[in-house]
């Protein structure tokens, strides 16, 4: 005969708060957030006493207080006049302007190295391998002064432009002009522009007080914190709705091809799509182009690309594109050699096989640290206030920061800029990742 | 069938080996298949070669017919009359302050022998071969090199050696009498409380005892590659460990210390070095009791150990996820605790999938040493343009660049040739 008898019951004992699995982890978890809750409390407490004592109280007022200082490579209007928080927003969309040119030259220089590191040619690949030690293997920092200097220093200053027998003379038809102060190129203008919409405008709402800026006087409230240019936005808003339009196109060519096995050619009807309208758009709003004319001893006129953009952005692409070089060549090199074979013994060209088999495959691969470069370029970035261009880190955190003295403030934001960028940059991408990740069973 | 009946025409030897064509073998093949394998490729070697041809053209006569004795640029360019060299005077005029900054020059030696103590202390960890006995330099570094580099008296590094022995001892009696978990804890409070309390009372009651001290150098003479290599040495060898740390507590299944973990992992991650680097010079003197206040050098340490613990945690972590499952179970299964299943099993091998990362995050960190020059340090980069500023050298870019880039690409490069000697070395899958 069998008893069933239940399993001795436990009563809590101290000691398994220790012993015990079950209360252990709870253990461990109580004491490590009682310790991060003292530091924490600890660190803020005397920042607090030590901000009340020092006469700061913690407050992000001096925003609204106007700046004082000027920025010379801008992409929204500003003055000395304007806020601290214009300042800041002047740096955060510099730094927006020279991350994305970095990225776009960054991947071509990758790109075409990485490629030309497979090569066959020993000697080609050696070189671009000798390309990728030599930027990867020293400091960022000193390629960007180093670029600074050179393009300081080396490049014809405005005044050899002049002359009968000119020392330099402006490329590409005399519109673009590469002095030691930064490039000159074409500025597109529009005779027949649509104006400007102000965004966030402030409490006075009076329209003349925007005017009077716009001839010379004053940024006032009623301008808004910035302006969105009506005639930038029809352009976009034309292009994308007739790339629509060429993407129906092209469905239109897929379902015919599906039925019948013939594909229309859809190449000129996509490209007329695309590109008659925004001509048509362009010319009613009388586009033309500003150039850059010498006057005096500087050029006037055009968008001038002032040297500590020119230097960052070229310094940052070269030393960004050695390690996506890398990046594209691991990528490339992931792909089994069985897959290239497989293809050839299909009847693919070597173009259609790097196209339809290789590069997508590798895409999977090489997009991830891919990603991970340009949030590296855009974090480099900062380093711009080492040669002046007057990215948020030259604003908020160098000039704001010397002026209002405010450091926990200033710095807060700053951290704050910098981790909304790449927080929102890598959610998008583990979106995208997840949405492309290899289906497998 | 008898073996008279072999067919004449079956060949009973083997045909000696003919030699290939003379185009596929030696330097001719070797040019054929690796220079002109297709036209493309034929086309893209003549280019590099040309490119090649016409960068040494200038770069050989520059770099070898510079000047090496001059006290300016000018007297420089005098002396070249006009051919285009380099003005390597101003390396030799600066050379000592580009390696050790306003380091006492009578001091030198302090640096230099701390060098050698370092790289003695490194033989046993990078090398098998070395012998075994040199583990006693490596332990003793840490207190004696930074003693070496900022003087004072002996009995600082001597207490805060001693921190580690109270902090051992106290966790073993703890583990011993009480468990393993609470000596866990306790043993590193105890050290920490005294590094806090003792520690400074201690060296301070023993020098007025016994004064053994040498000349102490402040922070601020720090300088030169002597400061890079100080920051990245200490980086390096504090971001290790606080990176292990991180990365199990990014794995962990603890919620709070996992959270705690992610959230500080991707805060660093995702602001730029330079911004801690304000916090350090700024920032840090307001989140500290008052009076209390410590060297910038120090503060810049912290920041920089904190900045790439953060990414080596990260590369560690890719380690721990390339590593089986069947490797925790089996650590499990043997009833091993979480810590010996970690030092024995899973940690050897996640750290030697990750040693690549480890690697280019430990250049990453020495590179970016660089970017104390923003915030006022002396370091390679700060020192060219107080030197560029000196009206005798006013103008002077690729020489003075070209010789720090030089000494960087020398330090990194080797550490990136010393992680491929070491994975090939660990190597145990077959290929």
């Amino acid at each position: 005969m069998t008893t069933l008898t239940d399993p001795p019951k436990e009563s809590f004992r101290l000691s398994m708060l220790l012993y015990d699995s079950r209360y252990r982890s709870i253990t461990i978890q109580i004491i490590v957030l009682i310790a991060f809750v003292v530091g924490a409390g600890w660190l803020i407490r005397n920042a607090a006493v030590n901000l009340a004592e020092a006469g700061k109280p913690f407050t992000f007022k001096f925003l609204g207080e106007a700046s004082g200082y000027d920025i010379n490579q801008r992409l929204i209007d500003y003055s000395s006049q304007s806020t601290h928080a214009r300042a800041a927003i002047v740096g955060i969309m510099n730094t927006l302007l020279v991350a994305v040119l970095g990225c776009v030259t960054a991947t071509i220089i990758g790109v075409l190295v990485g490629v030309l590191r497979l090569s066959k040619s020993w000697m080609v690949s050696r070189l671009a391998g000798a390309y990728v030690e030599a930027l990867r293997n020293v400091p960022v920092l000193l390629w960007i002064v180093l670029t600074m200097a050179i393009v300081a220093e080396f490049l014809p200053q405005p005044k050899d432009f002049r002359g009968e027998n000119p020392a330099a003379s402006m490329l590409l038809f005399d519109s673009v002009a590469i002095t030691n102060r930064g490039i000159y190129i074409p500025e597109p203008q529009f005779s027949r522009a649509l104006g400007d919409i102000p965004v966030l405008v402030g409490s006075s709402r009076d329209p003349s007080a925007c005017q009077s800026y716009y001839e010379g006087g004053e940024l006032a409230d009623a301008c808004g914190l910035f302006q969105i240019s009506l005639d930038l936005w029809a352009i976009i808003a034309l292009l994308v709705a007739s790339i629509m339009v060429a993407r129906l196109n092209t469905m239109r060519a897929n379902r015919i091809q599906a039925a019948t096995g013939d594909r229309p050619n859809t190449l000129w009807a996509n490209l007329a799509i695309i590109v008659l309208p925004t001509v048509a758009l362009l010319w009613y709003l009388g586009f033309y182009l500003d150039y850059p004319i010498l006057k005096g001893f500087n050029f006037r006129g055009g968008i001038h690309l002032r040297n500590s953009l020119i230097a960052l952005w070229l310094a940052l692409s070269l030393y960004t594109g050695a390690f996506i070089a890398e990046v594209v060549r691991s990528g490339i090199m992931a792909i089994p050699k069985g897959q290239s074979e497989a293809a050839a013994a299909l009847g693919l060209r070597q173009g259609k096989i790097m196209r339809l088999v290789i590069l997508p495959q590798a895409w999977r691969v090489i997009f991830p640290p891919l990603i991970s470069q340009y949030l590296n370029l855009t974090k480099n970035s900062s380093l711009a206030i080492a040669v002046g261009y007057m990215d948020v880190t030259g604003t908020l955190g160098g000039i704001t920061l010397n002026q209002t003295g405010r450091e926990m403030e200033t710095v807060l934001l700053l951290m704050l800029v910098y981790l909304v960028i790449s927080l929102t940059v890598s959610t998008a991408m583990n979106a995208y990742n997840k949405r492309n990740a290899l289906k497998e069973r | 069938m008898s073996s008279n009946d072999t067919p004449s025409f079956v060949r009973t030897e083997m045909l000696a080996e003919r030699a290939p064509p003379a185009l596929n073998t030696g330097a001719v093949g070797w040019i054929k298949t690796n220079l002109f394998p297709n036209p493309l490729s034929s086309v893209l070697t003549v280019v590099s070669l040309i490119l090649v041809f016409l960068l040494l053209r200038s770069f050989i006569p520059w770099a070898f017919g510079g000047v090496w004795n001059a006290e300016s640029l000018k007297e420089c360019r005098e002396i070249l009359q006009g051919t285009e060299a380099a003005c390597w005077a101003v390396i030799h005029e600066r050379f000592w302050q580009l390696m050790y900054g306003f380091y006492p020059d009578n001091l030198y030696w302090r640096p230099n022998l701390a060098f050698v103590m370092l790289i003695v202390a490194l033989a046993p960890v990078l090398f098998e071969k070395a012998p075994r006995w040199l583990l006693v330099v490596t332990v003793a570094t840490p207190f004696l090199g930074p003693w070496l580099l900022w003087g004072g008296t002996i009995w600082t590094p001597i207490a805060a050696a001693l921190g580690f022995v109270v902090g051992y001892l106290v966790y073993k009696a703890v583990a011993n009498s009480l468990s393993e978990l609470a000596g866990m804890v306790l043993g590193p409070l105890a050290a920490i409380l005294w590094w806090i309390f003792v520690a400074g009372r201690l060296s301070d009651t023993l020098a007025s005892v016994m004064p053994l001290a040498i000349e102490s150098v402040p922070s601020r003479q720090f300088g030169g590659f002597m400061l890079s290599i100080t920051l990245g040495i200490t980086g390096i060898a504090a971001s290790f460990p606080l990176g292990i740390v991180l990365a199990l507590g990014r794995q962990s299944d603890l919620v709070i210390v996992k959270s705690l973990s992610v959230g500080f992992i991707e805060f660093i991650r995702g602001v730029p070095l330079i911004t801690l680097l304000f916090v350090a010079q700024v920032m840090l003197a307001y989140f500290l009791p008052r009076g209390v206040e410590f060297d910038i050098i120090l503060r810049v340490m912290i920041m920089i150990t904190l900045f790439s613990a953060a990414y080596m945690a990260e590369v560690i972590r890719g380690g721990l996820a390339a590593l089986p499952k069947g490797q925790y179970e089996a650590a499990d299964a043997l009833g091993l605790t979480y810590w010996q299943a970690q030092r024995l099993i899973i940690m050897p091998q996640a750290l030697k999938i990750a040693i690549p990362g480890i690697v280019s995050t430990f250049i990453g960190l020495f590179k970016d040493t660089t970017l104390v020059s923003i915030i006022g340090l002396a370091d390679p980069i700060g020192w060219v343009k107080f030197i560029q500023a000196d009206a005798n050298w006013n103008g002077i870019v690729w020489e003075l660049y070209g010789f720090v880039a030089f000494v960087f690409f020398l330090f990194c490069f080797s550490m990136g040739r010393y992680s491929m000697y070491l994975e090939r070395k660990l190597q145990t899958g077959h290929k």
